[in-house]
Order: structure tokens, then C-alpha cells, then sequence
């Protein structure tokens, strides 16, 4: 009922988060984005937190959650990759990247992230970065003037790299 | 008047008063403009443009939130505004469930009456209507999203009025719906169970839980013995149904329309609310005594008890333990006839949806058997009325049943703000006159303001008592006890006016609540006893029935899963 404390989740990443907006209603979407910054995404176990202490309700918080597509309720992948279909990209075929990334990943609109957390794949609808086009950004590096054979090549990469960061 | 600011509405010259926007301007001028999202009690939406008026430049301006200006000329019904008004209901339509005949509220929904005004006699877009989508798990109110049109009233309602904040809107765009938090069942959120979202819902997307199938099943059974309380603010609130006027006292016709429904007993809870004030007002002395701090705040609002449990834990030891007058005469009628060789079946007709939800506390039901086994509203009656065939308006006004029939003025006037504390400090009063008694009416405990404040001597000691109704007032008074302020009494009501606004009343524009409140002061008037110690059942009650078991049948220790064991 709002009260309840997840015994298992650190409240103290939101405890920082709050004190440097003092808690305020007002800027709850700063403290969201901080909180989605931090986890990669909003974890259900910071509403009622964030509630009590902001005191509004947890329906509201859930409100400014799901209004903004960038907000995400569930887990991310290591690797978020935002494929731009602005108009600039979409007319220089930004969607056949999409395709290509879909197919490799087993991924769809419905499935953005993959099993295994480690891709998530998005479009965005410009990032600014028209005479790139068509572009895409892989955790906000930007990568232009892609092709299918490009991304497939990238993909390669990405997955070494992940790979060697384990080992 | 000279120098009268005024506007020209439809050609005729209108004088500006302060309203707050043009509707009300236009209103004003007999013009009923459409509307789903205004409210005079909430604040300004304006999404469903139904109130679009012309201004003089052929501009459209949404009359719920532009500001009346003296000098100007708008025009309420042209053609244009017509096909628009048409093309908006067209098309909260084309994605509403259509199926009036099924629906709860068929003949009680705006959106229907507004179809009907307007002359849709079809709708041009394909039907996207999503299947229904009900949420009954609360015991108060049934949900239905397939239903909704997002006109947000009960957002407002819940959030402003009532700052529980259970549901808001969620998702955007087509997409977007209200709901709870992650789409939870609205019982396992924050609700408390007053209805008043139901109460402001335009359509049938939030309605009162119907449990008139329970009633009628059991007044079927013929080893069922079947008993019946009607509370204080029923009777001055069915009546309009069956052609008599808002606020009238329809009490005798009510009692005469149970018993030929199949009651075998009908009482009236004002008698349950005699025994809450006698209670109530020896806690209160006690506590004067014992614990001076902090006020005693009632206990008869099953939904302010929750929303005190949820939100202020630490209070409960500061909530009355008295049951409502309900459960109090639920436990006292159940005792009553606890060797009847029928089964007993105890129904209880309030104006309120949370009384569905008191009724199945545990607290209530000892031994599992409760005290109150169904709760419907005046709503529900209505509609059994309307069942049975019953015509209303003829039948020959009777009286309760015996050996419960005695019942005071003091516990009529529960049922409207203030009338707690109006009982209680006609119960305390030191000077006992007629004059004395009358002046109490004056001391600042009547009227529909959401805050009320009044200070009477008790003995050489100045009580201070605050009368809160709607549970933001009450959410705002317990911020300033928090912060020191100090009272001995708050009556808290959870529904703004007290229960002759209840949820589970016939929905009436918040200006006529108050007629209903008149009515139960009538009734005050007209009882031989004004004064609950008065009574003479009482009397017998305490040596009778009750001896030895005061604590047992008419106390409750609130003991909330999430809260710290506190009462004395």
C-alpha cells in the first residue's frame, strides 16, 4: 500500500536521487530519469519508495511513467540500440537497418530486448543528425551512414567486445 | 443596477456576476450546455469539447475554460457547433461499448442522454470498441475500461477531492487508459472504497458493485429470516426516483416497500447511531480526562477509517474504537435473534459504497457469521423498487418494527456533515432547555463547507472540534494537528457533504446535495426526541441485551495489517 519496503532492494541510489531535487513533485521526471539512468530502466520496487516520499501517488508516478516512450518499465540490454527513422533516415532506408537488426537479434517492436539482456533495439524519430543519415547510436555513440552490412558488421563487434569485458 | 458588466449570449444580454468561466455565464442564462468533463467541484479539463461556443470573430472557444468578458458576444448553437458536437460523440462512440441495454447505468449515463439529445442516429466510423474489460475485485465498485471516455472525472475526483490518488491515466494517445499503478486491480491499490470516482463517471465505466442478486436470493429462502437497517440518508434521497422532490423524506414509503418486497423486519439505523452517540460521547469524556492531547476523531466513515489505516497508521489509537452505528446494530439485531431457528440474514441499505467493504471486515464478522451479511446502496433499492413492480409513489407510508423502533433526531441528522457533532454536543450539553438545544444548530456544526470549526464550554473546560467532509479537508486538517494545532474533536466524513452525497445515492449536481441535508433536519424537527440519552430503547438496550457485552458488540479494535497495536 505504498509503505512497504522491498527488503532486497538498495533505496539508497534513490535516497541521493531524491535529496538533490528535495524531493519535489515538480521534478519528478529529473528523478525518474536519474532512477532510469542508474538501473537502465525503472524498476517496479522504486514507485511505492518514491511515492511515500515524494508524497503523491503511486498512480501518478506510473501516469508520467508510461506517458514517456522513454521511460522503460522493463530491463534493458547492455548494449541500447536507437535506430533513427526520421524522415532524413527513413527516405535514405533506415528501415532495412531496423530489419537487418530484428532478423539477427530474433528481436520485433513487441520484443525490443533480447533474452539474454544483452540488445535492446529502438527507433527514435530524428536525433538531430540529418546529413548522417540514416544513423543509428549504440548507448548514445553515433554511428553514420549506415547500411544492413554495416549494422551485421557492428553487431560483430559488439558482441566481441562484450565478450572480452567478461573474460 | 448601473454599470452592470454583462455579455450577449445567443442575442440576449446576460450580467456577469463573478463567475468563475463563460459556462457557468451561460448556464446561468437557462441554456444547458453539454458537457462530460466539468464539474463545478473539480478542477478545469477541458477535453471533451463539448461546450464549444462561437465567439464574434467565428473563433471556438471551449466555454469551461475561457474567461467571461464583459462586452462580448458568443452564440451557443449554430450549425457549426451542432455537426461538431455530433462528430465528438460519433466519435467517443466509435470506440464505446454500445450495449445499453446490458449496462448498469442504461438510462443513468451522459453519454447516452447526450446520443439521444443530439439526435446520433448512427455512428460513420467502424466500431473499435474493445472487449469489456472489468475489474470487479473491489467490493465497492465494478470497472469497466471498455466503457470509458477518458473525460478523466474520476482521476480528478480521486486525486484533488479525495487525494487518495488510487488511479490516473496511463499510457498516451490512443493507448491511453486509467488505471492503477501497473494495471493492478483497484483492490489491491490505495482505495478506500467511497465510490466518489463512480459517483462524477458520465458512463457506466465505473459503477457501484450491484449485490441485489444476494438480497433477492435470500428473501427467496424461505428458512431465511430476513432483517433490514435503512441509514439517515437514504430517505431523503430515493424519493426523486419515484417522482417526489430531491430531499424529501420518503422513510415510511421505504419501510412500506421492504415489507412487501418479503423483509420480515424493517429498523432504521438512526436507532444503530442513538447507541454510537451515547459511546462515542463517553470516549470522549474519557479521553479529555486520560489523553487531552490529541482529538478523538470519529469512526462512523468506513472510508476514512481505511484511508487512515493506509495513510496515518499512527492515528488509529486516536479513532474512536466505537463500530459505526451499522455494525453496531448489526451486531445488536444478529444478538437480537441468535436463537431464532431461521437463518438470519441482516441487509443493510446505505447511501455509501464503502459500507460493502466495512460490512466484510473480519473485524465484523465473529465466528465468521457477520453481522451485516449484504449491503446495498439507494441506488441498488431503487432498482429493486422498480423490480418488484412496486408503485412507489402510492404506497401508504409505515412505520419500523418493534422491539427496535425508537429512534432520536440525533440520529436522523447523521447521515449530512456536521450531524455527528451535532449529536454528540446536544449528548454533552450542560443546559438541556429547548432554546439551548436549538441554538447548537447555530454553533457552526450545519452547512456543506468541507471545513467547519466550532468551540462549545464543556463544564469550565473550552472544547475545540473541527467537522472535515471530503477526505482532502481531512488530509489538510490531520497536516496541521500534525503540526500542533489542537483539537478534541474532528467528525470526519470521507464524501463531501457527509453521506447525503454518498456514491451509492442517486448522482446529483453538488448544489442539490444540500437539499437533501434539509431534509434530514426536517426529519430532526418532526421527532418527539430530539436528544439520543433520550431514548427510551436505550435505556432498555444498556440493562438488557448489552449487559456485559458493550465492549463486544458496539467496539472495534482497528488493528490494521500494516499497523502498530495501540489502544489502550
Amino acid at each position: 500500500m505504498g509503505t512497504q519496503k522491498t527488503a532486497a532492494f538498495d533505496y539508497g541510489v534513490l535516497d541521493e536521487i531524491l535529496a538533490r531535487h528535495r524531493a519535489q513533485p515538480e521534478a519528478i521526471i529529473a528523478i525518474l530519469q536519474e532512477t532510469q539512468e542508474h538501473y537502465r530502466y525503472l524498476p517496479s520496487e522504486i514507485f511505492a519508495y518514491l511515492a511515500e516520499r515524494m508524497r503523491i501517488s503511486e498512480a501518478q508516478i506510473y501516469s508520467v511513467a508510461t506517458f514517456y516512450e522513454n521511460f522503460s518499465l522493463t530491463p534493458k540490454g547492455h548494449y541500447i540500440i536507437k535506430v533513427c527513422d526520421g524522415t532524413a533516415c527513413h527516405v535514405r532506408k533506415s528501415i532495412p537497418i531496423l530489419e537487418r537488426l530484428y532478423s539477427e537479434l530474433g528481436l520485433s517492436a513487441k520484443k525490443p530486448t533480447s533474452d539474454d539482456l544483452a540488445f535492446t533495439v529502438e527507433t527514435v524519430s530524428c536525433l538531430g543528425a540529418c546529413g548522417l543519415a540514416p544513423v543509428i547510436t549504440v548507448n548514445d555513440k553515433v554511428y553514420p551512414a549506415m547500411t544492413p552490412e554495416k549494422t551485421s558488421e557492428l553487431l560483430i563487434t559488439l558482441r566481441e567486445e562484450m565478450q572480452n569485458a567478461q573474460d | 443596477m448601473i454599470n452592470q458588466e454583462y455579455m450577449m449570449v445567443d442575442g440576449i444580454p446576460v450580467p456577469l456576476e463573478g463567475e468563475k468561466n463563460l459556462l457557468e455565464v451561460i448556464r446561468k442564462a437557462g441554456i444547458k450546455l453539454p458537457t462530460f468533463c466539468y464539474h463545478s467541484e473539480l478542477s478545469i479539463y477541458g477535453a471533451c469539447r463539448m461546450c464549444m461556443v462561437e465567439n464574434e470573430w467565428g473563433g471556438l472557444d471551449a466555454a469551461c475554460s475561457a474567461q467571461p468578458r464583459a462586452g462580448a458576444s458568443i452564440k451557443t448553437n449554430t450549425q457549426r457547433l451542432r455537426r461538431y458536437r455530433k462528430n465528438i460523440l460519433e466519435l467517443l462512440l466509435a470506440n464505446h461499448c454500445r450495449d445499453c441495454t446490458t449496462c448498469q447505468n442504461n438510462n443513468n449515463c451522459k453519454l447516452q442522454a447526450l446520443a439521444d439529445r443530439f439526435g446520433i442516429e448512427g455512428v460513420r466510423f467502424p466500431n473499435t470498441a474493445d472487449q469489456p474489460k472489468l475489474d470487479t475485485s473491489s467490493r465497492a465498485i465494478t470497472r469497466d475500461s471498455n466503457k470509458c471516455i477518458l473525460c478523466g472525472d474520476c482521476v480528478r475526483m480521486c486525486n484533488e477531492v479525495q487525494q487518495v490518488g488510487a488511479i490516473d491515466f496511463a499510457h498516451r494517445g490512443s493507448n491511453m487508459t486509467i488505471s492503477c499503478a501497473f494495471d493492478r486491480p483497484i483492490a489491491e491499490s490505495n482505495c478506500v472504497g467511497c465510490g466518489q470516482c463512480a459517483a462524477v463517471c458520465p458512463t457506466g465505466a465505473i459503477v457501484v458493485k450491484n449485490d441485489v442478486h444476494k438480497v433477492w436470493a435470500d428473501l427467496d429462502d424461505p428458512n431465511a429470516k430476513v432483517t433490514v437497517q435503512i441509514a439517515p440518508a437514504v430517505r431523503v434521497a430515493l424519493g426523486r426516483a419515484f417522482n417526489l422532490g430531491e430531499g424529501e423524506n420518503a422513510m415510511g414509503k421505504i419501510v412500506a416497500a421492504l415489507r412487501r418486497m418479503g423483509f420480515d423486519e424493517v429498523f432504521d439505523t438512526s436507532t444503530g447511531a442513538d447507541l454510537t452517540v451515547l459511546e462515542e460521547s463517553n470516549e470522549l469524556l474519557n479521553r479529555l480526562a486520560t489523553n487531552p492531547d490529541m482529538p478523538l476523531f470519529t469512526s462512523c466513515c468506513p472510508a476514512w477509517v481505511r484511508y487512515c489505516e493506509q495513510n496515518h497508521p499512527e492515528l488509529l489509537p486516536h479513532v474512536s474504537s466505537c463500530k459505526s452505528p451499522m455494525q453496531m446494530f448489526g451486531a445488536i439485531i444478529k444478538a437480537q435473534y441468535s436463537t431464532s431457528e431461521r437463518r438470519q440474514v441482516h441487509v443493510a441499505v446505505m447511501p455509501c459504497t464503502a459500507k460493502k467493504e466495512e460490512a466484510a471486515r473480519p473485524e465484523f464478522a465473529p465466528g465468521g457469521h457477520p453481522d451485516v451479511d449484504h449491503v446495498i446502496t439507494t441506488q441498488e433499492l431503487i432498482h429493486m423498487i422498480r423490480e418488484s413492480g412496486l408503485v412507489f409513489e402510492e404506497l401508504e407510508a409505515e412505520a419500523v418494527d418493534a422491539p427496535f423502533a425508537a429512534s432520536t433526531g440525533a440520529g436522523v441528522i447523521f447521515g449530512v456533515t456536521g450531524g455527528v457533532t451535532e449529536a454528540v454536543l446536544r449528548r454533552l450539553a450542560g443546559n438541556k432547555s429547548p432554546s439551548a438545544l436549538r441554538a447548537i444548530a447555530f454553533e457552526g456544526v450545519r452547512g456543506m463547507e468541507g471545513v467547519k470549526e466550532t468551540r462549545i464550554l464543556y463544564g469550565d473546560r473550552q472544547l475545540r472540534i473541527a467537522i472535515v467532509s471530503g477526505l482532502g479537508n481531512a488530509a489538510a486538517l490531520i497536516e496541521r494537528i500534525k503540526a500542533g494545532e489542537h483539537y478534541d474533536f474532528v467528525e470526519v466524513m470521507a464524501c463531501p457533504g457527509g453521506c447525503v452525497s454518498g456514491a451509492g445515492q442517486p448522482y446529483v449536481p453538488q448544489e442539490q446535495k444540500a437539499q437533501r441535508g434539509k431534509g434530514l433536519y426536517a426529519a430532526d424537527l418532526q421527532s418527539c426526541l430530539k436528544r439520543s440519552e433520550e431514548n427510551p430503547l436505550m435505556m432498555s438496550l444498556y440493562s438488557g441485551l448489552l449487559k456485559g457485552r458493550v465492549k463486544e458488540l458496539l467496539h472495534v479494535h482497528y488493528a490494521a495489517n500494516h499497523t502498530a497495536q495501540g489502544e489502550e
